[in-house]
């Protein structure tokens, strides 16, 4: 076969179907955000912009996902390395970690709100503990800073096995020479880490942070279970245009303004981890 | 892990028992109303079963119902061929996307609901199908707290506020609950309830000093409301849980908590303020889409729901009385009953001040409810100055009514033309 | 990061058995941290409707199993559960079948178009889905495709093949391609080389996609919700009512959701690690 043919053979497929059931209703709800009745207009994003909601929802996602993700890396990391060394039960514990994949945002959000509810969990246990004697109220308009914890908590809950499948994947390929080379040569685990783990998993390591940064800006169904009315997301005003205001164009322009700060996020990830052509050894 | 198989053998076990295979000829009822899950089952069997004809009861989220219907209406040919929404839903769409049911020969006992139900055109757009409101409940042990000489039944903002302190005193922390969450029905309680209390408006009078008084004494009784209000959208759940021990609701939203323990809680009417007792009913209407596939089972399947014995059906498995004349029976369930009483004293009470759904706004309903629950976000929770925040609210409110041209709705003042913000 | 637990460096015994100590603790707390929440799930599920509304919470289950039998005896949940598995094993199915090429050209190939295919696949992730809804309902009432779980497998492919198109594509780019070029010389023929070399190493990589594939699908509520009527799927027919349910029902609902997709990540956990790492060949 035609080498110069050959990769788009190969992602004819997928371009052939994504054109069909993404590219076709996307532009047409795309189309939406700039007309208003009659053409071409930006009014749509002048008015979802100009809402006094919309700085505050784009700095919660923003802080969310810069709060969020790091964590999720650097523990999805921990996680992958401490199961790929294991030598028993290693099925079991990559299967315990694994668990919050199945799990929906929804069903999340009704697991975490169960925990930090006033009377829940939470506070059930303190009580026992004798730490309070009433159940305190955490997730309230007076406390913010907790709000917020609770829902980055039940988000790294939630989403990190995400990250640690993919890269428990990856770390799977990196010969064992490597390492064993690393270790005649007396390199201390952390420099095995950095310098051999952490460049040979780099194509992982890209795909896992685009994929969970782009997740990260879709936020809604926890953030609404855990803060109410306290915690606006991006997300979260496009249903509100889309299904409460019935506006669509308002509603594909948020969604726009979400898949924008997404876009640009992703090239800032793909220019950081540059990924080679193939591994070289 | 055996536990894992215990459960999956229980629930597969008696899931394989009723894997009924699927009816064919169905008629699809798409609905937004009774969702949860045992209401749902209530319709399918004690409503819908009685029908001559089987009927796929499908009750979902205003997202999917809404995203569907459009879909079959901008496509030209559907399944669902009743639909059943509240007033706002329907007043949303397009006049002519729903069929003209003057002609089913039922209508509803109230001519201010078939009024309704015409949206503004000369044919029935909507069948009004059930009704409810919003009152108040209160766990028993609140009520050794009232204020001296205050009667529960008819109770002042000020009585409210003050018994609410009575109980964040003597229990050391706010026991009033309010459904403020991103699903509550806060908007109404503004629309319905305080504005038409304190200013005998909505509309004309919705930046105006005695609007004003109202958000201060709204946030008095903030301040005695349990802070994770924010969160709460179904007040059964925190009545029962313990969390709020006054609460406000819709009738449906406080029905489980009276269903599984009636002893412990009573219902009361709203409060008065100086203009009255500002109380405003919940109107479910059924419709069918010109698309629909069957349009004479349709009407049949209606004509069955406005039947007494299918409205007292519907009241026992939703929680919404009926909208038509019926003789209630006796072995209601105690949600129907405690509701019942307190919508019975609210709106027979002497200083009843009954408003009326908005009507008119289209699509802008969504807006509307929007301007109540910025201004509740911006002054309560945000904490800015009242007058400042109406005044600004109320260019959005204008500009709502002005595209709209939307008259007023009582307690409003009738106006020609749009209704204006005075 | 800690290098504490990447244990078992050539150290004294005292530290060595200190890192241990320490690595096997960090297992085990973060095996806790993801079932203490679940267990709390379960908890809720198996008690009554008094025990779930109480204060405080019990922290073991009185095994009350009501609100699971009131979901037995749920009307069309079999059905429901039918065609959520036959939903997701067909999203499966075709987001590898679709993706993986795809994956293999990105990791291969230098090719014209290159970075706006890669960008495409992404949006496909950026976009809400139910803003894409109503146009996608209107085209599949169009076509016949409304209300068939092949359809609805459709609209969820678009939402898999990303993951299965990046996540292949890193570990195609994790194995050297002088390890295909090795073969070529062997005698292999281009499709041979990767049959015998590069599949079974990237069997990994196809397992998490067809993870995230299943679970994907399996959660999905508003595109089941809205595409599927007869046919619905077991989240579309439970989760969108669960959030105005009571409590105990809420919670045994959201637990009935759970455990399918649970069996089907421990089914298929085992082939998540590389069956041989390249360091044996």
């Amino acid at each position: 076969m035609n080498a110069r043919l050959l990769p788009y053979m190969l992602i004819l497929p997928v371009t052939l179907f994504l054109c069909l059931f993404f590219l076709y209703p996307f532009v047409l709800v795309a189309k939406q955000a700039f007309t208003t009745g009659a053409g071409f207009t930006l009014d749509n994003f002048r008015e979802v912009v100009s809402y006094w909601k919309f700085p505050i929802s784009l700095k919660n996602t923003l802080l969310l996902a810069a709060a969020v993700v790091p964590i999720q890396l650097a523990l999805s990391l921990l996680m992958a390395t401490m199961v790929t060394r294991m030598e028993k039960g290693r099925d079991l514990v990559l299967y315990v970690w694994t668990i919050p994949l199945g799990i929906s945002d929804l069903a999340a959000g009704l697991i975490w709100l169960a925990i930090f509810e006033q009377s829940g969990f939470l506070n059930s246990m303190m009580h026992g503990m004798g730490i309070v004697d009433k159940p305190a109220n955490l997730l309230t308009f007076q406390n913010p800073g907790l709000v917020f914890v609770a829902i980055a908590l039940a988000e790294i809950w939630r989403a990190t096995a995400i990250m640690l499948v993919i890269l428990v994947a990856g770390i799977g390929l990196i010969p064992k020479e490597y390492y064993e080379a690393a270790e005649v040569f007396g390199a201390s685990p952390w420099k095995r880490f950095v310098r051999i783990t952490l460049p040979m998993l780099r194509p992982s390591l890209q795909t896992a942070l685009v994929l969970r940064v782009i997740m990260a800006f879709e936020v809604f169904a926890v953030v609404a279970a855990l803060g109410g009315t306290l915690f606006p997301v991006l997300m979260g005003e496009t249903y509100a245009y889309q299904f409460d205001l019935l506006n669509s164009g308002a509603a594909a322009a948020m969604a726009l303004v979400i898949l924008a700060i997404s876009i640009a996020a992703t090239l800032v990830i793909l220019r950081a981890l540059r990924v080679p052509k193939g591994a070289t050894i | 892990m055996s536990l894992h198989f215990k459960l999956a053998g229980a629930v597969s076990g008696i899931a394989l028992a009723l894997s009924a295979g699927v009816a064919q000829a169905e008629i699809l009822f798409w609905s937004t109303q009774a969702k949860p899950v045992e209401e749902a089952q209530a319709m399918r069997e004690q409503v819908l079963a009685g029908f001559e004809d089987a009927v796929d009861y499908q009750p979902n989220d205003a997202g999917p119902w809404l995203t569907r219907l459009s879909a079959e209406i901008q496509s030209g040919t559907g399944t669902i061929g009743l639909l059943g929404a509240l007033h706002g839903d329907f007043s949303a769409m397009d006049p002519g996307t729903l069929v003209d049911l003057g002609d089913t020969g039922t209508m509803s006992a109230s001519d201010t609901f078939n009024s309704l139900a015409k949206l503004g055109t000369d044919s029935m757009q909507y069948m009004p199908w059930m009704q409810a409101s919003y009152i108040m409940a209160a766990n028993r042990e609140a009520l050794q707290y009232l204020p001296e000489g205050a009667d529960i039944d008819a109770l002042t903002y000020d009585q409210l506020i003050a018994w609410t302190a009575n109980v964040h005193a003597a229990e050391g922390e706010p026991k009033f609950g309010f459904p403020a969450g991103p699903k509550g029905l806060k908007h109404r309680f503004f629309q319905g309830y305080l504005y038409p209390s304190y200013t005998d408006g909505v509309v004309r009078t919705f930046a105006s000093d005695k609007a004003v008084t109202a958000w201060e004494k709204f946030k008095e009784l903030w301040a005695h409301t349990n802070p994770g209000s924010t969160n709460f959208s179904f007040m059964q759940e925190q009545l029962l849980s313990g969390d709020a021990w006054i609460v406000f609701d819709h009738t449906s939203r406080l029905a489980n908590a009276f269903n599984e323990r009636p002893d412990d809680f009573v219902a009361f009417p709203a409060p008065a303020g100086p203009e009255g007792r500002g109380f405003m009913p919940v109107l479910a209407g059924i419709a069918i889409p010109e698309t629909a596939p069957d349009k004479d089972t349709a009407k049949a399947l209606i004509d069955y729901l406005m039947q007494p014995e299918t409205q007292i059906a519907t009241l026992k498995a939703t929680n919404f009385f009926p909208v038509v004349d019926v003789d209630l029976p006796d072995d209601l369930p105690p949600s129907v009953k405690a509701a019942g009483d307190a919508v019975a004293k609210m709106s027979g009470s002497a200083d009843a001040n009954p408003g009326l759904l908005p009507a008119g706004l289209g699509d802008k309903g969504g807006d509307f409810n929007r301007v109540f629950v910025d201004s509740f976000e911006r002054i309560v929770l945000a904490g800015q100055p009242i007058e400042a925040v109406l005044q600004d609210q109320k260019g959005r409110l204008e500009a709502i009514m002005n595209e709209t041209g939307a008259p007023c709705w009582a307690p409003d003042a009738p106006s020609d033309g749009a209704c204006p913000v005075e | 990061m800690t290098d504490a637990t990447v244990a078992e460096a050539p150290a004294a015994p005292s530290t060595r058995s200190a890192g241990r100590f320490l690595y096997i603790s960090g297992v085990v707390l973060l095996c806790a941290w993801v079932l203490v929440p679940i267990y709390f799930l379960l908890v809720n599920t198996l008690s009554s409707p008094d025990t779930v509304n109480s204060f405080p919470k019990p922290l073991f289950p009185e095994f009350d199993f009501g609100s699971l039998a009131f979901f037995a005896q749920f009307a069309g949940m079999l059905t429901a559960l039918k065609n959520s598995v036959l939903t997701a094993g067909m999203t499966m199915i075709m987001s590898i079948l679709i993706g993986a090429p795809a994956g293999y050209a990105l990791s291969r190939f230098d090719f014209r178009g290159k970075e706006l295919f890669r960008l495409l696949i992404l949006l496909t992730r950026a976009f809400p889905l139910p803003l894409l809804a109503l146009p996608l309902a209107v085209m599949f009432i169009q076509t016949g495709l409304d209300d068939t779980t092949f359809g609805l497998a459709l609209v969820h492919t678009t939402l898999a093949i990303p993951f299965a198109v990046l996540i292949t594509f890193s570990l195609f780019s994790g194995i050297p391609l002088e390890l295909e070029e090795a073969a070529w010389t062997l005698g292999c023929t281009r499709l041979t080389a990767f049959t015998k070399v590069v599949l079974p190493l990237i069997l990994p990589g196809i397992t998490a996609s067809a993870i995230f594939a299943f679970v994907i699908s399996w959660n999905e509520v508003f595109a089941a919700a809205v595409l599927t009527i007869e046919n619905r799927t077991l989240t579309a027919f439970l989760l969108q009512n669960l959030d105005t349910s009571p409590l105990h029902l809420k919670f045994a609902g959201g637990f009935i959701l759970v455990v399918p997709a649970l069996i089907f990540i421990f089914a298929v956990r085992k082939y998540l690690f590389a069956m041989w790492g390249i360091a044996n060949r």
